[in-house]
């Protein structure tokens, strides 16, 4: 079963970092459908233009889990122009890679960290 | 407890094996005297198979898989019936040897009705009656469901059958040695089954052909197998099969065991909140457990499992190479992030009451973890 999963997804799928959402959030990125499985709320709480805090929600396999983990830990105390630079490839790669069929799971983490951002500067407009 | 999904081998199957690897090598249809000695044990293997269905020797063909059984029975009778009709009766839960052999009939031309299941997944057999036209040649509806376990009605839908005179198949490698069978009660032509479910070797099946009905060979060569299956018969897997077959037999009583044993799983997991059973209360499989647990995904379940040495398996979308839900689950009428918690715990001989208690005693917490990551979960 996990022999397709790196063990960092393991880790990250084991010991999420960064669960739970932020009460008085700044931006959040709502991505996925829970028809295909999986949907990401990430959370962000921005200083200086800089990401403070990031949490998530997930709902999915285990890589969903495991990009929604690394994408907090990766964007957190980056300016928000670095954070939209995060690609869903750079977050399968901290990861040790992903199942091919699995892509799909990386690309929403990395979207829902734009997400967010995007949410946060609609906002602060 | 992914039983269903398969069994390891028995011993006693192994060693019944291990001669025909070595010492008894000989070809079944060399008429010299090894190759006699495999001819015989064939044949005692056939006996066996037809023993545990209470069918005749004659009426066993050994097949390389549950799948090749299930191919050779639909398509066999298809192409064998053609110029009588080109109508054919399944289910929407059928296995996917079933259903997607029914796709490809339907791309060279047959006609295939898919009966929808109530959300137990029962057939109603009153939906079979309406659904047959003059052209109906086969019906095929399996016996019992390999995900959320629910046994059909297959002698109600046989007596059916029998009436209008149309070839009945069912899919019983779920139910083979899990269920009492007798293949005149239940009134089936075709009844396929596979030996890894009961302990046997992979890549051995079987198709029982009822006498007095033909079908057409879909493997041709040398003649084997009554010439509706040729090719060098796999001696050793089919004297295992044989032998797991005599066991099966042997331990059927024991299955009412293994159902108490299940109960007392699902009791156990009724404990956790929002937890629901998948399929049938009561007529279903005996080792068959299938749960959904609200706001989480099941491959997230099974991985959690896995880390802690259980094994198990889903319908959701996220295990499979599809990426689609369990057609099963969807059939039932579950939405589909419904389907994609589901986690199916199939129990085995070998399975202890411990072993239940350490998956009860486990489960509460893995499922509360994830639900405290679910933005479902309220």
């Amino acid at each position: 079963m996990t022999d397709g999963y790196s063990e960092k997804v393991m880790d990250h799928f084991a010991n999420p970092r960064n669960v739970g959402e932020i009460k008085d959030a700044d931006g959040i990125g709502k991505v996925g459908n829970p028809v295909c499985g999986d949907l990401m709320w990430i959370y962000i709480k921005v200083k200086d233009n800089r990401l403070e805090d990031v949490k998530f929600k997930t709902f999915g396999c285990g890589a969903a889990i495991a990009t929604s983990s690394m994408v907090t830990e990766m964007a957190k105390g980056k300016t928000l122009e670095e954070a939209m630079e995060i690609t869903r490839n750079d977050v399968a790669k901290e990861l040790d890679g992903l199942p091919p069929i699995k892509m799909h799971c990386s690309n929403l983490a990395a979207d829902g960290l734009h997400a967010a951002i995007k949410d946060y500067l609609e906002k602060s407009k | 407890m992914d039983n269903s999904a398969t069994t390891a081998v028995d011993p006693g199957v192994t060693e019944a094996m291990l001669p025909y690897f070595s010492e008894n090598f000989g070809n079944p249809s060399s008429l010299y005297s090894i190759g006699r000695q495999a001819k015989r044990a064939i044949e005692e293997a056939r006996q066996k198979v037809a023993d545990l269905i209470g069918a005749k020797k004659e009426e066993i063909i050994f097949t390389g898989s549950g799948t090749e059984s299930d191919n050779l029975a639909i398509k066999g009778t298809a192409y064998r019936n053609r110029k009588k009709g080109d109508h054919i009766i399944t289910s929407s839960i059928e296995h996917h040897a079933v259903l997607h052999t029914c796709k490809y009939l339907e791309s060279q031309g047959f006609k295939v009705t898919y009966l929808p299941v109530n959300k137990e997944g029962l057939v109603n057999p009153v939906d079979v009656e309406k659904a047959i036209t003059p052209e109906t040649i086969l019906i095929t509806i399996m016996h019992a469901n390999n995900e959320i376990g629910t046994i059909q009605p297959i002698e109600e839908i046989g007596k059916i059958a029998n009436e209008k005179n149309i070839i009945f198949h069912t899919d019983a490698v779920q139910t083979i040695g899990k269920l009492p069978i007798n293949a005149d009660t239940l009134g089936v032509s075709l009844l396929s089954m596979s030996a890894h479910k009961i302990y046997g070797p992979k890549g051995v099946g079987a198709l029982y052909i009822r006498k007095g009905t033909v079908i057409e060979s879909q493997m041709h060569g040398g003649g084997h197998e009554r010439n509706i299956r040729s090719g060098t018969e796999n001696v050793p897997g089919i004297v295992g099969f044989g032998k797991a077959a005599e066991l099966a037999k042997v331990h059927l009583p024991e299955e009412e065991k293994l159902a108490n044993l299940r109960n007392s799983l699902i009791k156990g997991i009724f404990e956790i909140k929002e937890s629901y059973l998948n399929g049938h209360p009561t007529k279903r499989l005996p080792g068959n457990a299938n749960f959904r647990f609200s706001y989480v995904e099941g491959e997230s379940l099974i991985l959690s499992l896995d880390m802690k040495g259980v094994a198990a398996s889903t319908g959701s979308a996220c295990s499979s190479t599809s990426l689609t839900p369990s057609h099963v689950l969807i059939a039932i009428g579950l939405r589909p992030e419904e389907a994609h918690g589901s986690l199916r715990l199939t129990l085995g001989r070998e399975n202890t009451q411990e072993e239940v208690d350490h998956v009860v005693s486990i489960l509460p917490d893995i499922v509360n973890k994830l639900r405290m990551m679910s933005p479902l979960a309220r």
